[in-house]
């Protein structure tokens, strides 16, 4: 284990500061004390069995399309495969 | 339910990376430039994208202080290798923890000679085994930056058991920072700053990075784009003049503001310390001590644990001194690969999964730049 690492899990079930995360097939026990306002179908990063803050979708989302706006800018196009 | 999983694999796409990586190499670098990450993690991501091949010539890419186990001076192993020397004692670390010699053994070795040492993945495992074992005393590691100081926190303000303390060795980065740019004997032009403490502190936690006209500075996620993203970014606020506010390139999970609820956890928990450093020495205000309220749950306080201020951070022969501060490459030491790699580690460098020299071992035949 990293020790910085945390990974993104999708919350499932939420009782108090008790929650359950979900991840490719793996379930997880993970405690909610750290975080304000977590619902269900929430995705956030677990680091050693605490979520430690929401991961916002739509940032992801704006951050890739700045990252391939930047790249369209530097080479003038791209003809096609581009990434979704 | 699956679109949020795909889009955080989207900065893990090799075509958008490579498309970053073209745009890179084709910067044009008139002076040498030094960017620094403080994050094991950065360190192993990458090594393991092989990163440094893609930079321009003229840009490096160093690892500063940013492996909580590496910089753990040798000083707070050897109290928690004096607990599992107490036939009462089961001592509970992260994994990470359990390898590094302090002096001539380690916790590792004291477990194979019976001493009661468990590897834990979170401190509310080492909580639990308190509460199940009654007869024991429990005693917990805490090391970690900021991002495991609110779990540790949480657990330590919850309910927890009478016979459970803890040896605290938490550490914060930007007095770190402070040091480093205060001139530790690295020219740093630019700032890769750690993703995950910056979900505690947010972009705001930085200001020290502001000071006196600043410089360059940009908060990064873990995948091959975040890094690449980072760096081009970093190059060319380095060549364009004064350096901007610190950045957030991390926006799906660290914001301007931070944790403020880690925080408050923490700070209920913990009060700010001077604190010891490996290969560094005295950070000033850069560790945590437990709160007057809770120092009933400090191991050293509770068994009289000695605090043996010689204890030699540095092993003969070993650089993880240097290689911490962005000093030396870990290829540079007589020892990386021969006399110390995973398997029968020298150094703590070496030892730690976020350590540097273990990221450059892992991954020694990715092609460096």
């Amino acid at each position: 284990m990293t020790m910085c690492l945390a990974i993104p899990m999708q919350i499932v079930e939420i009782s108090g500061d008790d929650a359950i995360c979900a991840a490719g097939g793996i379930r997880k026990a993970i405690r909610l004390d750290l975080l304000q306002d977590a619902a269900v179908g929430d995705f956030v990063l677990i680091h050693t069995g605490y979520a430690i803050e929401k991961v916002d979708p739509d940032e992801a989302r704006e951050t890739l399309e700045l990252i391939e706006k930047v790249y369209r800018a530097g080479t003038g196009g791209r003809s096609g495969g581009e990434s979704s | 339910m699956t679109g949020g999983a795909e889009l955080f694999r989207a900065f893990d796409d090799p075509k958008l990376a490579s498309s970053l990586a073209g745009r890179l190499a084709r910067l044009e670098i008139p002076r040498p430039l030094t960017l620094m990450h403080v994050c094991g993690t950065h360190e192993h991501a990458i090594a393991r994208a092989g990163i440094r091949s893609l930079l321009p010539p003229g840009v490096r890419l160093i690892a500063g202080p940013g492996c909580p186990v590496c910089v753990c001076p040798a000083v707070d192993i050897d109290l928690a290798i004096q607990a599992a020397l107490r036939d009462d004692m089961t001592v509970t670390t992260f994994g990470d923890m359990f390898r590094v010699p302090s002096g001539e053994t380690s916790l590792e070795q004291l477990r194979a000679q019976e001493r009661d040492v468990r590897v834990v993945y979170s401190p509310l495992d080492a909580v639990r085994i308190a509460r199940e074992e009654p007869g024991a005393q429990v005693v917990f590691v805490a090391v970690g930056f900021e991002t495991t100081a609110g779990p540790i926190a949480a657990a330590l303000l919850g309910d927890v058991p009478d016979n459970f303390t803890v040896i605290p060795s938490l550490r914060l980065i930007p007095p770190a920072l402070a040091f480093l740019l205060e001139g530790a004997g690295t020219q740093v032009d630019g700032f890769v700053l750690p993703g995950h403490v910056s979900t505690v502190l947010g972009r705001a936690g930085y200001d020290v990075l502001e000071r006196d006209g600043g410089v360059p500075a940009v908060i990064a996620g873990f995948e091959a784009v975040d890094i690449l993203q980072a760096v081009f970014e970093l190059i060319e606020e380095a060549l364009s003049g004064p350096p901007h506010a610190v950045r957030n390139l991390y926006r799906r999970v660290v914001s301007e503001n931070g944790n403020v609820r880690a925080r408050e956890t923490i700070a209920r928990a913990f009060e700010p310390v001077d604190s010891i450093w490996r290969g560094i020495g005295v950070i000033p205000r850069s560790g945590l001590a437990l709160r007057p309220a809770l120092r009933k749950l400090d191991a050293v306080l509770r068994f009289g644990l000695e605090r043996r201020d010689g204890i030699a951070d540095a092993r003969p022969g070993c650089i993880c001194h240097e290689v911490i501060l962005g000093l030396s490459e870990p290829e540079a030491c007589p020892l990386f690969g021969g006399a110390c790699t995973p398997r029968r580690p020298y150094g703590p460098c070496m030892v730690s999964s976020e350590g540097t020299c273990r990221a450059r071992y892992q991954y020694r035949g990715t092609p460096r730049g």
